[in-house]
């Protein structure tokens, strides 16, 4: 295995995305058309430069014809992918897979999914087993870290969740210098602290909302990015692990980290060559569809030392005037959770952070960025991460 | 011979303190009724009293299940079938349901000792339940409670089965349709004396002269009635001396457990029992039932064996009656637009049979670790097929994490999300039953029970949940 194969060779020349939020008048299609096309006006291409295309999503889509018939991509390859919360990353990596060998030279990725037709609150249940681990929601499922992380880690209860809420807050103020984000509201500690209990620690505002939404790259072999644009992005690594996802059953797995994304970082580490992740990446995406979530994520990305996200939090590390700014675009927390489309909005984010085009949110002089969309819950993760970086 | 080898009860986590039903209807009764929680019934009551009854002794013995209920859940379906299931008994126990009369518990009681005396069975499990309904106001609302007991039924034991009577008598007292939900009677006073009091004193009075014995020669008698009065009523009428010689009949701490009640009574009876005690117990229900037991020896409680008196001392109140009507699904109540959680599969039921009603996990032969739910590669060693099935039902844990889920759907939310570091090195993930949420904490013990999980489909999904040890 060569973990530095496709370093530097595959470029995002273009990408776009829609508003997410509840987007009663949009359908699936609608939302695929308008993320695609502000990617291609971005990228300067058009449905017949397409090569071959992947699109992630959970539940909105049957096959790559979802994407293929709004579009009307005639004949050519449409992959559609399924990866959990970590869907629409993964479409962008196996994507650059096509790129990198050297079989395509354009091709698009778009994710999408559509949670606000079904009528119901939340995330729909997926089947798994009529009686076993039956009856439990996601919050639940994150939740039972909380305690045991605090309890190993010498978290008083009360630290713990404040600092979540802190994480909220921050989110929330990313979020207000995000046009496109489901929220642009600050809220305050107090709120958050006192706001209706889902699944002890987490509350109201440590959740993220259901929300609809589609984003899109346009990908290219790096040899000829610069031909579309000056400023192109460049991949720099992914890392990807699967547990065997037997951690809620397996009496080793001991809920007061992450052992999955910590696997997952070494890889793209590795991928990329960064010995020290805190100072050389320069802004990063992570995966908070609960407030827990990122701040065990700040443990097992190498952001601090394990144990020590608590003490960050309170410190301001991970702020937008932080050292390590995290969520810049307002996260999950901020932008929904489509989970199809999570993984290139948060890249989208990168994408216009290392290209100096992120506004108000703007972060100095960026050079590395991280996303990682994370799948699954704890004893059952699936972390997907993704380093761009500016090109030389 | 027959005899009594081993004795179990239950009697749910939850009482209802009956003020809180005169609060919403009115009346005048005293004292609690035990209830069940929203995801028990008369077949996961059945299993927890058989448990109880068959600690320390090998399941493997066991060749016949006699289930005794008048609210079988299912109508066409055995429940004497998952109840063996969960027990893991032999599949080539012999599993019969006596329904449909509240005499149906020592009716089965009675066919083991005769199955046991003509030698087509050596040990047979009755195990009796009910959970029964009043009409929402109804006197029976206020009088039934829930409750189960079992009894371990075999040639030789410290309880010796000396005589019998039984006589069928055909009156209508008390019914229920197979189209209703609520037990209805005929006016009072004729249910008590043309009903109950006729015929209990016409059968004690034959069974006495039969035996040529009186009421005197017994030390307890374990008599079913309707409600305490009907009792006083009885006892009266057979001159019994209700300070010393009548078991006490719970009718203020657990309420009349319909088929289940009269051996409930004598299974009491038998753990305050002393060595050489005669025992009368007698049923009612469309006739009577008569038994005569005679303690060789003063039966020894295993401690593992909660039976009335331990269940009868750890108990949780329903806070208010509309609790009681959330639970028994008594008014149509608003769950919120949320997508309907529970999916289900009779082909997956069927194919993983043995893990979710006798919770088998696997143990590599390979690596020696233990896992649940089973798995044919060794998550520690990659060994594969190479193992074998392990119960987990009564093994003990401890609480390793937890989380309160306020958003999943449930009759008593929250949810507690739970996973379960069992004896033997290994987990149990799911949800915890008879809890108060205010009182779960890391670390806490715990053991497990058979429950419903839900509805899906149309039939009952059954499978464990932990619960904080009783």
């Amino acid at each position: 295995m060569r973990v530095d194969a496709i370093k530097d060779k595959v470029a995002i020349i273009g990408m776009g995305c829609t508003k997410f939020g509840e987007n009663w008048n949009m359908s699936v299609e609608d939302m695929l058309i308008e993320a695609v096309y502000e990617a291609y006006a971005d990228a300067g291409v058009e449905t017949k430069d397409i090569e071959a295309a992947w699109l992630g999503s959970v539940g909105s889509a049957f096959t790559g014809e979802t994407l293929g018939r709004p579009l009307k991509l005639k004949y050519k390859p449409i992959t559609r992918i399924e990866n959990a919360c970590g869907t629409g990353m993964d479409a962008l990596r196996n994507a650059c897979f096509g790129v990198a060998c050297g079989l395509y030279d354009i091709v698009l990725v778009a994710g999408v999914e559509k949670l606000k037709d079904s009528g119901y609150g939340g995330l729909p249940e997926f089947f798994f087993h009529p009686v076993y681990g039956q009856g439990f929601t996601a919050p639940g499922r994150w939740a039972m870290i909380a305690i045991r992380y605090f309890q190993t880690h010498g978290i008083k209860p009360e630290e713990g969740k404040r600092a979540l809420a802190k994480i909220a807050v921050k989110n929330h103020h990313n979020g207000t210098f995000s046009p496109k984000a489901h929220f642009q509201k600050e809220i305050t500690l107090e709120q958050a602290i006192n706001a209706p209990i889902i699944a002890w620690p987490l509350g109201l505002f440590d959740c993220c909302p259901t929300t609809d939404g589609a984003a899109a790259a346009i990908v290219c072999s790096a040899d000829i990015a610069k031909s579309f644009k000056d400023d192109y992005v460049l991949v720099k690594g992914f890392g990807v692990a699967m547990g065997p996802c037997l951690g809620k059953e397996d009496i080793d797995y001991k809920y007061d980290h992450l052992p999955e994304t910590e696997a997952a970082a070494r890889q793209a580490y590795e991928a990329v060559g960064i010995k020290n992740p805190r100072k050389e990446i320069s802004v990063a995406q992570v995966h908070d569809c609960f407030s827990i979530a990122e701040l065990t994520e700040y443990d097992a990305l190498g952001f601090c030392e394990r144990g020590r996200a608590v003490q960050e939090v309170e410190a301001g590390t991970f702020t937008l005037e932080g050292e390590l700014p995290v969520n810049t675009d307002g996260g999950l927390k901020a932008f929904g959770h489509p989970l199809g489309a999570t993984g290139l909005r948060m890249c989208n984010e990168l994408y216009l952070q290392l290209r100096g085009k992120a506004g108000p949110r703007q972060v100095k002089n960026p050079s590395l960025g991280l996303a990682m969309a994370q799948g699954g819950h704890p004893g059952m993760l699936l972390p997907i991460i993704t380093i761009l970086g500016c090109r030389d | 011979m027959s005899a009594i080898i081993s004795t179990g009860a239950y009697i749910p986590y939850y009482r209802l303190k009956r003020e809180e039903i005169v609060r919403a209807w009115g009346g005048a009764q005293k004292g609690e009724k035990a209830v069940a929680n929203f995801d028990e019934d008369a077949i996961t009551m059945a299993v927890e009293a058989g448990r109880d009854a068959l600690h320390g002794i090998d399941r493997q013995t066991i060749d016949g299940l006699y289930f005794a209920t008048t609210t079988a859940p299912y109508k066409e379906k055995q429940g004497a079938a998952v109840i063996a299931s969960a027990l893991n008994l032999k599949k080539g126990a012999f599993t019969v349901d006596f329904t449909d009369s509240l005499r149906a518990g020592t009716n089965a009681l009675r066919a083991a000792m005769d199955a046991v005396k003509a030698g087509s069975a050596t040990n047979v499990l009755v195990a009796a339940a009910d959970c029964r309904l009043g009409a929402p106001g109804s006197e029976f609302e206020q009088v039934f409670g829930d409750g189960a007991a079992a009894l371990v039924i075999g040639k030789e034991g410290s309880i010796d089965l000396m005589s019998g009577y039984t006589h069928t008598s055909e009156i209508i007292d008390q019914w229920r349709l197979d189209s209703q939900n609520f037990t209805k009677k005929w006016e009072d006073r004729f249910v008590v004396t043309q009903g109950y009091l006729a015929n209990v004193s016409e059968a004690v009075g034959i069974f006495l002269k039969q035996q040529n014995t009186s009421l005197k020669d017994f030390n307890k008698v374990a008599l079913y009635a309707p409600d305490a009065r009907g009792h006083q009523e009885a006892c009266r009428m057979l001159k019994l001396d209700s300070k010393t010689q009548v078991q006490a009949p719970m009718f203020d701490t657990i309420g009349n457990t319909g088929a289940a009640f009269a051996l409930l009574i004598l299974v009491a009876a038998v753990e305050e029992a002393n060595t050489d005690d005669k025992l009368l117990l007698v049923s009612y229900g469309d006739g009577c039932d008569i038994f005569t037991f005679h303690v060789k020896e003063k039966p020894a409680m295993d401690k593992e064996r909660r039976g009335v008196q331990g269940y009868l001392k750890t108990k949780n109140y329903l806070p208010n009656y509309e609790k009681y009507i959330r639970f028994r699904e008594l008014m149509k109540v608003e769950s919120g637009r949320r997508r309907p959680p529970y999916v289900s599969s009779a082909v997956v039921i069927h194919r993983d049979r043995r893990m979710i009603y006798s919770l088998n996990g696997s143990e590599c032969t390979n690596c020696g670790r233990p896992f649940f739910p089973p798995q044919r590669i060794c998550l520690y060693c990659q060994a594969k097929d190479q193992f074998r099935e392990i119960s987990l039902t009564e093994r003990k844990g401890k609480l390793f994490t937890f989380s309160k889920d306020e958003l999943a759907q449930s009759l008593d939310p929250p949810v507690i999300v739970s996973i379960v570091d069992l004896e033997g090195n290994l987990r149990f993930y799911g949800q915890m039953t008879d809890r108060d949420p205010d009182k779960i904490e890391l670390d806490m013990p715990l053991d497990l029970t058979f429950r419903k999980i839900g509805e899906a489909e149309g039939y009952y999904n059954y499978f464990w949940k932990c619960r904080p040890v009783r």
